[in-house]
């Protein structure tokens, strides 16, 4: 990927709102590269939405410069960039049918009246409403509304779709769906997606690369595997995915080794190295999946602990406080013996399970030398 | 709330005294002169409710379909005008900064506060012959020709005063300073309605502001261009004070000659005829208006 030229770049962008106390964009850097799937993920008010609109032309940056396709936008409204935006309302024009709608920016264009009509058709078989062309909005779905919405922006073949929360407003299992389908679309029309979106599992089930903006910065940029198994910070850590985090002190840091003492776990072992200083603050991340729980008293964790790890480390005991039960898996909290709390989850593998762990149970813990994280910051 | 209907003791209480109010100011004297408009003199102060058509035959001829035609047009040429001036004015308010926006509603309500006759007499004061506007237009014209005979070009003569006063032109321009308001307001409702993600996607498929204007937000704020449109119109179209002040021998409207009939011609069957003309003209506008809303919610 490094060979070709980024289809979008954002040098330094800082977008500051009249009024506000803080940048809502702070000297953000990205290359977005051509047929790219990429999500900005981050909490309400990071600014993700601001980063986008931007891209669109609807912001103009405070500073910094924003290239498409190595041009610079700076003096190029939003009517002649050559990016589309699918809006979060979705924006679907309520006093035209649905070809009319698809078609309008092909008409503004000055393209046939043929052409229109077949490009068109082509789009709307592309997301799957070929025969609702003269439906009026209001008798569509908020699915097919968002799908006209899409239609919308793709018949202008723009060399980069934005897409602003555009699964927000669907219910649960159209979510699902959805997910699967612009990813699917995505692949088909070969165009570069930016999709913003609050919802890490949205941004992980679609995206190719991930950017997790935080304040107006980008925590982290990463694949979504890696940014759930190799978070760069707490906010990361703590934003994609579940997660429990502990203070403590490196005591250990070896290239292929290391060990931090956190008192409201314990003793962790890593069996591989981490970079920062000895003696200092570092705070541990241990998702719940990664944990496994035992009857205690046979000494069962200790020993599994033990095999990839120094005896006296990778293991806990405590009791359980909470339990939820969410049909694929059940999930635990557990009060540790120092006082602190952990969330543990546990796959339901068999409908009965012999462990059948409840409350107050007494239970012992072990996680593997590779499971756990250790964050600098 | 829901079953505030079956308290009939607090609905009536609530009720009886707007509704007497309105029968007793509004409705009654409305059908007196309704009856009115079916009767005859039959002495300088007693009129006779014959039941005689005579009334609205004469408000028929010719002179006085005239005059309604005169009217119709002027008052349609106001309501044009205040449409084409008070749009982008709207268009502003709507996105004008929120520390903004209450003030220009302001401004634009302030003449409600004085009174129109006030406002009218400001308006001549304006307009006269050795009024503001001719003193500032005869300034220019005096300082452009100072300039053409300091280049050494013959100067042109002396300020002709322009006639702003008394004519059609005035009552034109009074009716628009009157009635402006009355045009912005739901046109500012109907625009701050409007989805701005719309305007947004317009832009965004590559349109102009001009052509997302007159493609996406005209059409989509047509019930409040709709209702600028009556509410400027049917007032526009009974006005009396303007035509009489700022209006010459030949600009009067309906409204002035429904005054002369009540007072100076003492002919109050007739007035009573042309008043109800007036009126089942604004009713039938009207019900065609809302006919033609009723269809269109139909087809959408």
């Amino acid at each position: 990927m490094s060979d070709k030229t980024p289809i979008i770049s954002i040098r330094n962008v800082t977008k500051r709102f009249k009024g506000a106390p803080s940048a809502a964009v702070d000297d953000v850097s990205l290359d977005i590269m051509p047929g790219e799937f990429f999500v900005l993920l981050g909490p309400s008010g990071c600014g993700k939405t601001t980063l986008l609109r931007m891209i669109a032309g609807f912001e103009i940056p405070t500073s910094g410069q924003i290239l498409i396709d190595g041009q610079d936008m700076a003096e190029v409204p939003p009517n002649k960039r050559p990016v589309n935006m699918v809006f979060q309302s979705y924006a679907v024009f309520p006093h035209m049918t649905v070809a009319q709608n698809v078609g309008y920016g092909l008409k503004i264009a000055g393209v046939s009246a043929d052409e229109i009509r077949s490009r068109v058709a082509e789009a709307l078989e592309l997301v799957k409403l070929d025969g609702l062309d003269a439906r009026m909005p209001d008798q569509l779905s908020g699915g097919q509304r968002q799908r006209v919405a899409l239609a919308r922006s793709l018949v202008m073949r723009p060399k980069v779709l934005l897409l602003d929360e555009p699964l927000s407003a669907l219910d649960a299992k159209l979510r699902a769906q959805m997910q699967f389908e612009l990813a699917d679309l995505q692949d088909k029309v070969g165009i570069t997606f930016i999709t913003v979106t609050h919802d890490q599992d949205e941004a992980l089930s679609m995206a190719g690369r991930i950017a997790v903006m935080n304040k107006g910065d980008v925590a982290q940029l990463a694949a979504p595997a890696d940014l759930y198994e190799y978070p760069a910070n707490r906010f990361v850590a703590d934003f994609v995915g579940s997660v429990n985090i502990f203070e403590g002190k490196l005591t250990l840091d070896e290239p292929d080794k290391a060990a931090v003492d956190c008192p409201g776990l314990g003793k962790v072992w890593l069996n591989h190295g981490v970079t920062g200083a000895h003696g200092s603050n570092v705070w541990v991340a241990l998702r719940p999946e990664k944990i496994y729980l035992h009857v205690p008293g046979e000494g069962k964790a200790v020993r599994a602990a033990a095999e990839d790890a120094p005896e006296g480390h990778n293991f806990a005991r405590g009791q359980i406080k909470g339990m939820s039960y969410l049909g694929d898996i059940t999930l635990y909290e557990i009060q540790l013996d120092c006082g602190a709390m952990i969330r543990v989850s546990r796959p339901n593998l068999s409908r009965h399970d012999q462990e059948d762990f409840t409350w107050d149970d007494r239970v012992s813990m072990h996680w593997r030398a590779d499971s756990p994280v250790v964050l600098l910051s | 709330m829901e079953d505030w209907k079956r308290s009939r003791a607090l609905f009536a209480a609530v009720a009886t005294a707007p509704l007497t109010w309105l029968t007793l100011f509004f409705i009654v004297p409305m059908g007196v002169i309704w009856l009115y408009s079916f009767g005859t003199n039959a002495g300088l102060t007693e009129i006779e409710i014959s039941g005689t058509l005579a009334n609205y035959k004469k408000a028929l001829e010719p002179l006085y379909l005239g005059i309604f035609a005169k009217s119709l047009v002027v008052a349609g040429i106001t309501t044009a005008i205040c449409l084409v001036v008070g749009f982008p004015v709207a268009l502003a308010i709507v996105f004008a900064s929120d520390k903004w926006k209450p003030w220009l509603l302001l401004g634009i309500m302030l003449p409600f506060w004085t009174n129109l006759l006030i406002r009218t007499y400001a308006l001549m004061a304006v307009l006269r012959t050795e009024g503001y506007a001719n003193q500032t237009i005869g300034w220019l014209h005096d300082r452009f020709g100072s300039l053409l005979t300091l280049v050494g070009l013959p100067a042109p003569g002396a300020y002709e005063p322009l006639h702003l006063l008394y004519n059609n032109f005035a009552v034109v321009l009074g009716l628009v300073y009157v009635h402006l308001p009355f045009m912005v307001l739901p046109l500012y409702a109907a625009l701050d309605r409007l989805d701005r993600s719309l305007i947004e996607a317009s832009l965004d498929l590559g349109a102009g502001h001009l052509r997302t204007l007159l493609l996406i937000v005209a059409p989509l704020a047509a019930p409040g261009i709709i209702s600028g449109i009556i509410i400027t119109f049917v007032p526009a179209l009974g006005a009396y004070l303007t035509p009489d002040l700022l209006g010459g021998t030949d600009s009067q409207m309906i409204a002035n000659v429904i005054e002369r009939q009540f007072k100076r011609a003492n002919n109050w069957p007739f007035g009573a005829a042309l008043s109800f003309l007036l009126m089942y003209a604004t009713f039938i506008a009207i019900a065609i208006q809302a006919l033609k809303a009723k269809q269109a919610e139909k087809r959408g």
